[in-house]
């Protein structure tokens, strides 16, 4: 059993986050990064799958130089190797031009089941594993919180809205966008971290050719006139002058 | 009859369902603004009911795209044949809801069609007489503007609830239904339908909570949780969470609130260190009261909120819990 994995380099949830000057996006020093946190629930995933099936896990991100360092932490939690397809253009580029990067990645792989998060924290298309499929030719099905391989193929339960699911069945090789919450995430150990130094990172230079069928024009904090009255002061002050108004409003007694 | 605004129908048993009528309101709009006709689409077994709901609205022409094929719902059939009936009309831009169901086939039909694909817009624009997209990055906490470059069709999806629903005109006399039968060969369609089942049967039912002090991933660790805890009970209040508390199983599934959890709407909902993210907002945005507290004052949740506090939760929730144990003595 080969499984892939997308896995993407995004900047830490809780980043003080600046837009550049220019406006073009946000402005990429100093802050701190990780895996896109579904992607992480992919990644265990794939590793549960191996580890009960056999076979290896590819760990594959596409991203300037930095993303290496997923790639490295996800070798340290028990990838086997990983493809890093390099280019500063995936920043500006929208989900197409990074399923398109991916696709020719790991269309020479082969491998039997592909899996990505459901969305990324920063650019939050949820679509690059589903256009994925369709570039590879895949099957696919998406949000899914429960895999159960069979003979040639897998089981998946799709997660619905307001607490439905359904059981689907597709035939392999196929590709599921793994939503998060379906397992519990290892953390990297002392020794896999060591034992990651001697896997093989791939690089390779995608092709983008096409550039990216949407373009970002401006990035710009919404306005929050239509928000709440803060309540200032120390901490006890302002929970005293909520408190207060809550009782007027006859929320609280 | 190229060049048209469609609107995508979601279609559920029979009916339309409530959000695509936001997607139409829209699609009105953005057609008045560049000049173009609309169309409403709908796809399914039997479209034949949600059509003709359809078609009292202000639309040129209802496509009602049928085939058997549609029903269950698979990506494979969607994604064909909306791709079918979009090579041969050519639309400008299909307008859609960003619907747990769109969100598994649209992508899958701009990548066969290589068309532009903007996802979770909160508004549209015009400018030079081209759609202009705004959608929200970094978790809710940025707008990005976006333009679709090229002259494919572009697809773009709507955030439930960034558009109204009452936006939405009717028509002086009924438009046409131009329906469609479509040919999926069996084959094309990969996916089994197993089974569609309810979750968790006998959940705690949090729609009847009074008051609700909701915990996001802000609590840091399961067992910081007491305080919270020890500020619902003083309330009176059901304990409730985002989603990343149930996930981290600090707290049991049936206590999350959101677009995967439960839906509510009690006097008066506290969410503590909650960043309010969309899918957990519509979950609770109906409450008559909210409060927040947060230690980012940039949090998207204070935009909902009415009453916020921008402060550590560790020292902000027990001077609440002490306010409150005060008022019950
Ligand atoms: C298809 C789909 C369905 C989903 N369904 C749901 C759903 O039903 N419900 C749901 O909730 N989510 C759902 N999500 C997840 C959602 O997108 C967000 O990831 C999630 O709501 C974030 O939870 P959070 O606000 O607790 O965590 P975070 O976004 O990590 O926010 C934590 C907040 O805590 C604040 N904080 C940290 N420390 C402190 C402190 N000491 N004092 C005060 N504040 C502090 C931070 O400033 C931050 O704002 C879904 C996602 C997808 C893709
Ligand atoms: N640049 C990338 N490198 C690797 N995986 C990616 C990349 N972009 C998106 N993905 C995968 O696609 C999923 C959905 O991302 P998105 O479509 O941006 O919301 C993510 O959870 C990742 O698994």
């Amino acid at each position: 059993m080969k499984v892939a994995v997308c896995i993407k380099h995004v900047p830490a949830r809780d980043s003080r986050l600046r837009i550049r000057s220019d406006g073009s996006w946000v402005e990429e020093r100093d802050l701190s990064w990780e895996i896109n946190e579904p992607d992480l629930y992919a990644l265990e995933e794939a590793l549960r799958i191996r580890d009960a099936a056999g076979g290896e896990v590819v760990a594959v991100t596409a991203g300037p130089d930095r993303a290496g360092e997923a790639l490295r932490r996800g070798l340290a939690m028990g990838a086997d190797r990983a493809i890093h397809v390099a280019s500063e253009a995936f920043t500006a580029g929208d989900a197409q031009v990074a399923a398109r990067a991916l696709a020719d990645a790991l269309a020479p792989e082969a491998a039997d089941l592909v899996l990505t998060g459901v969305q990324s924290d920063d650019k939050g298309y949820a679509a690059t594993g589903v256009m994925l499929a369709e570039m590879l030719g895949l099957p696919h099905s998406t949000l899914i919180m429960e895999v159960r391989l069979e003979d040639g193929r897998v089981r998946a339960r799709r997660e619905m809205e307001s607490g439905w699911f359904e059981w689907l069945e597709l035939p392999l090789p196929a590709l599921l966008t793994i939503q998060s919450g379906i397992n519990q995430v290892r953390y990297a150990t002392l020794k896999g971290i060591m034992g990651a130094k001697k896997k093989e990172i791939r690089r390779v230079e995608p092709a983008l050719a096409d550039g990216s069928p949407t373009v970002v024009e401006a990035l710009a904090f919404p306005s929050r006139d239509s928000g709440a009255e803060i309540f200032e002061g120390d901490a006890r002050g302002a929970a005293a002058k909520l408190w207060e108004r809550l009782r007027r409003d006859g929320k609280v007694r | 009859m190229s060049g048209e605004i469609w609107a995508f129908a979601e279609e559920r048993d029979g009916a339309v369902r409530p959000t695509s009528l936001e997607v139409l309101g829209a699609a009105q709009d953005l057609a008045g603004r560049v000049g173009a006709p609309v169309a409403a689409v709908v796809a399914g077994g039997n479209a034949a009911r949600a059509a003709d709901a359809l078609a009292a609205r202000a639309v040129a022409r209802v496509l009602a795209l049928e085939d058997p094929s549609l029903e269950p719902y698979t990506p494979d059939a969607h994604a064909r044949v909306l791709r079918e009936a979009i090579e041969a009309e050519s639309p400008r831009a299909v307008l859609f809801s960003h619907t747990y169901r769109v969100r598994d086939f649209a992508p899958k039909l701009a990548a066969a069609l290589a068309s532009p694909y903007v996802p979770d817009c909160v508004a549209l624009r015009v400018a030079d007489g081209e759609p202009v997209f705004v959608r929200r990055v970094f978790q809710g906490k940025i707008d990005a503007t976006v333009r679709a470059r090229g002259a494919r069709p572009v697809l773009a999806t709507l955030q439930n609830g960034a558009f109204p629903a009452d936006a939405v005109r009717d028509g002086r006399a009924p438009a046409p239904i131009e329906r469609r039968p479509a040919s999926v060969p069996p084959d094309a369609i990969r996916t089994r339908v197993r089974e569609v089942f309810e979750g968790v049967k006998d959940r705690v039912d949090l729609s009847r909570a009074e008051t609700i002090v909701a915990v996001g991933r802000g609590i840091g660790k399961k067992e910081n949780l007491a305080i919270v805890q020890e500020l619902a009970d003083a309330l009176g209040a059901e304990i409730a969470a985002s989603r990343p508390v149930c996930d981290s199983e600090w707290l049991p599934m049936d206590r999350q609130i959101g677009s995967s959890g439960q839906t509510v709407a009690p006097r008066l909902y506290v969410a503590i260190g909650i960043s309010g993210a969309i899918q957990h907002l519509v979950g609770m945005k109906g409450s008559s009261t909210i409060v927040a507290v947060n230690k980012d004052p940039n949090a998207p949740i204070f935009s909902v909120a009415d009453y916020g506090i921008v402060g550590d939760l560790f020292e902000v929730v027990p001077a609440l819990t002490a306010l409150a144990r005060g008022g019950a003595s």
